[in-house]
């Protein structure tokens, strides 16, 4: 390959490159189309074709951002698709330090809460008429906001790594807490700060009032945000941030700080936070001490390392996961903070790739053509599983019910069957369910295994045997 | 290929590289006591030494993985010693490691591509693509083909066999143009075949540099080197050419009877078979 | 004057309480490598175990007893989770840890519901240790019990005031320090203590050895949980037992880590004892930067710059000492007071 023929990375179907791009396997279909680009010397030319795969990926992403208020047109879902909207900004943000960089914070809230106060206080500023900016930069602010503070505590924070890293994060998560009730001028004391977002002049008619319009200037803030995120990590910066990650030492000795790329990391994914920060102050139109709290840290760590933090695209789906937790999960159970707390633990110990990781490795057995023959397994996993899944929330939800409810009686409504939590039957019938179940679940398990080590064996020999030509 | 050495103006000597009475405890244990060296640019110097010299140590502190107790380390005349690893790297020298230090989940052009980067002065850009920094990704691809793992281009480093990831950590080592390369056994592990492909590829990559390396197979160091250090008990007691060493009494003493008698004897069986191994 | 001394006796046993958490704590991560995020959890899982057993068996049975359930489950968790996740690295060992805080909580007020429990000290812990009498005739003087009520008014010029030292603090340093005088001699006296400095530093040489590294590793963490169900049972009569005990301790034991030097046990105890006089003596302080401006002679005031933090109270500002201290000491003594492992 003496010329210099640079195919893009993602038109490579042979390997998964985690925390690169967004889809690493693309089918193969027609050539891509090509345009040859001629650079201003005259020595070399380069010739970059267009990565389809990536375009249409990115479009499917801006069109299913338009259309999907006008799928779900209740307020509530409304709201629900706003904060998606807000949480895939701050999980990315968080992604930076944690699947991209390997710095597990404890305290992400902290930048994206700071950030939200100082947009709140923007607000106040335009609508006092101290401060001219439209309110759709307002979130920018926030971005500043966080952005400012990340330099501030970051330099701190960076300077050590690992566990230690993830402790200095949560100390300090706890300080910034601690003083939002000191400085009642800056975080507005027990209430909070609370602002307007429906001031200064209408610009073509927009005035953020309804919730739509307020969608819409989330859904652009989050494609952009998304998208200047994604090119971080196909910039220099990004890929030693990746190489901090897998081995901080070696950096050092190939001319780069390694404190200083984290420093730098850990400024960008404060920024963005911010802005998400700045997002939800629109949002709510209130910001309180909350916003920093270590409740909230956790959940963006809870829902991000549950979306997957290998790859790009994980913490989307963490987005999504976390606002449909927090969201309605909680209004159907008041066990829901239990189930997550098992699924999370279980998928530390079983599945720490998230559910980004399951999606490609799924992704890559289908590439190779070996999807096919596993379906039955899956459906014997998926029925067994869900068995379990079942029968352990039906004993869940009538302890919950029994300890919580008791002035309402044993009668208990579950999915639509009602049982008598104290009644035998119900016990012994979701017992018995349960070891059946799990029984089942260890042998189809067993079963796929191998069938899965099957699969992966003759991957890895088809790969091989690619290499080879 | 740009070289990215920015020789320093600050010293003048005749040396790539010095050191001066290098001193180095840990606790109460001295490992190198008072280390004497100093290598012409070009030269290829392999030190030997029995196991718990300090030969690896006198990596770290040449790196500035440790730091000096006392004395000087000198890179092309300025001194290096208390500088961090980074520093010294951006001044003009790399090193390998005994145990392959790579970037684990990132492919093998990956690797490559970051060994690069500063050396082409990207620093810590957020605001270029790396798809477009075609000096880079040549050189990558240069330094790829030359280690032959042009293959496993995308492959990620923590896949690769045992003799290929050795070879993308000297890879590693020499991509970013550095003019002092410290290699730290580069053929730990390796069976006679790979070694000698081994000192082929190594000799190749470190043409018109000066290179150091730790070495216990005695027949890669007396083909490779130009001159031999020999370190025993964090002393050099001798540096000089091969046969000179061989010769040197003190150290066919303390070090190199044995070793060399085994050398000679493996020949000896070596020979008569028509092994070229 | 006797206000100070007791004082201090507080922040010092608050201190050693955080120790007998810190301890735990640094065991498990000088061991395995693992910071318990869920640490605090068994704190308090050890006072609501305590608890209940009290309610059935009485306070002494329940201070035995107590430690050794939770550390069964400790060891229990080690065994089927945590052990899973090692493979993976420290950082998901770390998340596992994390997991099980959350659960742990929702399965304590599962259990034992949502509000603060009544956990009352037994009879013979709930009297004062002693009195401190500062009084204008006789000085300072320290009284067992509690001081007769003659000697603590005032009549007339004779000034007299009393402070009282309660006894479930004074119960609280025995045990600490009985813990750590135990704590020392199996590490350093014994056989398993022997064994485990090894496993510490070179596990699979130790293993090599024939000792059986893995089970080492769950008594250890056993242990560690064990030691921090002692400290919640002891907090827990002292202190209310609620629900949210866990989170009001648990970040405060990793700032303790960190300041002594993550995997030192003598700087767990150093820094226990800094932070523990650091939350607890301040809070007699009403005095503010600013009031300290204005006795030199400056005059600070409501429109001042920079008034909303100069008129911040010592008092106030005691909750976020602790961890201003973590970022002086990030600052200026990275590796912690007297920390060795670094990572």
């Amino acid at each position: 390959m003496s010329m210099a023929v640079q195919p893009d990375m993602a038109a490579s179907p042979a390997a998964i490159r985690p925390a690169a791009p967004v889809l690493a396997a693309v089918p193969s279909g027609p050539p891509p189309v090509a345009t040859v680009r001629r650079q201003p010397s005259p020595r070399s030319y380069h010739f970059k074709p267009w990565n389809v795969g990536r375009a249409l990926i990115w479009s499917l992403f801006a069109v299913t951002l338009l259309v999907v208020p006008l799928l779900w047109t209740t307020s509530f879902a409304q709201t629900m698709l706003c904060q998606m909207g807000i949480g895939i900004i701050a999980c990315l943000a968080y992604n930076i330090l944690l699947g991209q960089g390997g710095m597990l914070s404890f305290g992400h809230a902290v930048y994206s809460g700071l950030g939200g106060f100082v947009a709140i206080h923007a607000l106040n500023a335009v609508s006092a008429g101290s401060l001219h900016l439209p309110v759709s930069l307002v979130p920018i602010a926030g971005g500043l906001g966080g952005l400012f503070f990340a330099a501030l505590l970051g330099y701190v924070t960076t300077k050590k790594s690992g566990t230690t890293f993830a402790m200095i994060t949560l100390g300090l998560g706890e300080l910034v807490w601690s003083m939002s009730l000191m400085l009642p001028e800056f975080f507005g004391g027990e209430g909070g700060v609370s602002g307007n977002r429906v001031v200064g002049e209408k610009v073509f008619g927009i005035s953020f009032g309804p919730q739509i319009q307020l969608y819409y200037l989330i859904a652009v803030y989050c494609f952009v945000c998304t998208g200047l995120m994604f090119a971080l990590t196909r910039t220099p910066l990004g890929r030693m941030l990746n190489a901090v990650r897998d081995n901080p030492e070696r950096v050092e000795f190939i001319g780069y700080s390694t404190q200083r790329v984290r420093y730098l990391a850990f400024m960008i994914s404060g920024f963005f936070a911010g802005i998400a920060g700045g997002l939800s102050a629109l949002n709510t139109e209130i910001v309180n001490a909350e916003v920093v709290g270590a409740a909230r840290s956790g959940s963006y760590l809870l829902f991000v390392f549950l979306g997957g933090a290998t790859f790009f695209f994980g913490p989307i789906i963490g987005a999504v996961l976390m606002v449909v937790a927090l969201v309605l999960l909680s209004e159907l159970t008041q066990a829901w903070l239990l189930y997550l707390g098992l699924v999370f633990m279980f998928m530390v110990m079983f599945a720490p790739g998230g559910v980004a990781g399951l999606i490609m490795m799924n992704l890559r057995v289908a590439a190779h053509g070996k999807l096919g023959r596993l379906w039955t397994g899956y459906l014997a996993l998926a029925g067994t599983a869900a068995t379990v899944l079942l029968a352990a929330a039906v004993c869940i939800e009538m302890v919950y019910h029994l300890r919580l409810n008791e002035a309402l009686g044993p009668q208990m409504n579950f999915l639509g069957v009602t049982l008598d939590a104290k009644g035998l039957d119900a016990w012994c019938g979701a017992a018995l369910l349960l070891l059946t179940g799990a029984g089942l679940f260890e042998v189809s398990r067993r079963h796929f295994a191998q069938q899965w080590g099957e699969a992966q064996e003759e991957i890895e020999r088809e790969m091989k045997r690619r290499e080879a030509l | 290929m740009s070289s990215s050495v920015a020789v320093s103006s600050k010293g003048s000597s005749p040396y790539a590289l010095e050191l001066l009475g290098a001193h180095k405890r840990f606790g109460l244990t001295e490992i190198i006591r008072g280390a004497q060296l100093q290598v012409k640019p070009g030269e290829r110097v392999a030190i030997i030494g029995p196991n718990g010299a300090g030969k690896s140590t006198l990596f770290n502190l040449i790196s500035g993985r440790f730091g000096l107790s006392s004395g000087e380390i000198r890179l092309h005349g300025e001194r290096i010693d208390g500088l961090k690893p980074y520093e010294i790297n951006r001044r003009g020298l790399s090193r390998s490691f005994q145990v392959s230090n790579l970037f684990t989940r990132l492919s093998v052009f990956e690797n490559l591509r970051c060994a690069v980067l500063w050396s082409m002065g990207q620093r810590y850009a957020f605001w270029r693509f790396l798809s477009n920094q075609h000096e880079a990704n040549a050189r990558a691809e240069e330094v790829m083909q030359m280690i032959k793992l042009d293959k496993r281009r995308d492959q990620l480093a923590m896949n690769l066999t045992y003799a290929e990831q050795r070879a993308l950590e000297i890879g590693i080592t020499i991509a970013g143009g550095s003019s002092v390369i410290l290699l730290d056994e580069p053929t730990a592990g390796m069976s006679k075949s790979e070694t000698k492909r081994f000192i082929q590829l190594i000799r190749e990559v470190t043409e018109g540099k000066t290179l150091l390396t730790v070495e216990h197979d005695m027949g890669v160091v007396f083909g490779l080197a130009d001159r031999i250090a020999v370190l025993v008990y964090g002393e050099v007691i001798a540096f000089d050419t091969p046969d000179a060493v061989r010769a040197n009494p003190r150290v066919q003493e303390a070090y190199l009877g044995s070793v060399l008698a085994d050398h000679q004897a493996a020949e000896a069986v070596a020979q008569p078979m028509g092994c070229a191994a | 004057m006797d206000q100070i001394l007791i004082n201090l006796l507080n922040g010092f046993s608050s201190g050693l309480l955080l120790f007998m958490l810190s301890s735990g704590l640094t065991l498990i991560f000088s061991m395995m490598g693992v910071l318990n995020f869920a640490h605090a959890s068994f704190y308090m899982l050890g006072a609501y175990v305590a608890y209940s057993l009290s309610n059935w068996l009485g306070f002494t049975a329940a201070l035995v007893l107590a430690p050794l359930i939770v550390g069964g489950l400790g060891a229990l968790f080690e065994r089927t989770a945590l052990r899973r996740a090692h493979k993976f690295g420290h950082v998901p060992e770390l998340l596992i840890t994390f997991g099980l805080s959350y659960v742990v909580l929702e399965v304590v007020q599962l259990i034992w519901g949502r509000t603060p429990v009544p956990a009352v000290p037994p009879a013979w812990l709930q009297s004062s240790a002693f009195t401190v009498v500062q009084s204008a005739q006789h000085g300072l003087s320290i009284v067992a019990g509690v001081a007769p009520p003659e000697m603590c008014q005032s009549a007339g010029e004779a000034a007299a005031s009393c402070s009282r030292f309660p006894m479930t603090r004074a119960f609280m340093m025995l045990v600490s320090l009985g813990m750590l005088l135990a704590l020392w001699l199996l590490l350093t006296r014994t056989r398993i203590g022997l064994v485990i400095q090894a496993a510490l530093t070179h596990p699979e040489m130790a293993e090599a050895l024939g000792h059986n590294v893995p089970r080492v590793l769950m008594l250890v963490f056993g242990s560690g949980c064990a030691l921090a169900a002692l400290a919640g049972v002891i907090g827990g009569v002292t202190f209310v037992t609620e629900p949210a005990m866990a989170a009001v301790v648990g970040s405060i034991i990793f700032v303790v880590v960190v300041v002594g030097g993550m995997g030192s046990l003598a700087g767990a105890f150093v820094g226990s004892i800094v932070i523990g006089l650091l939350q607890t003596l301040p809070l007699t302080v009403d005095a503010s930067l600013a009031d300290l401006f204005n006795r030199f002679g400056a005059s600070v005031h409501e429109g001042s710059r920079g008034w909303p933090l100069l008129r911040i109270t010592l008092a106030q500002a005691a909750p976020i000492l602790p961890y201003l201290l973590l970022v002086l000491i990030l600052i200026f003594r990275p590796k912690g007071l007297m920390g060795t492992r670094e990572e």
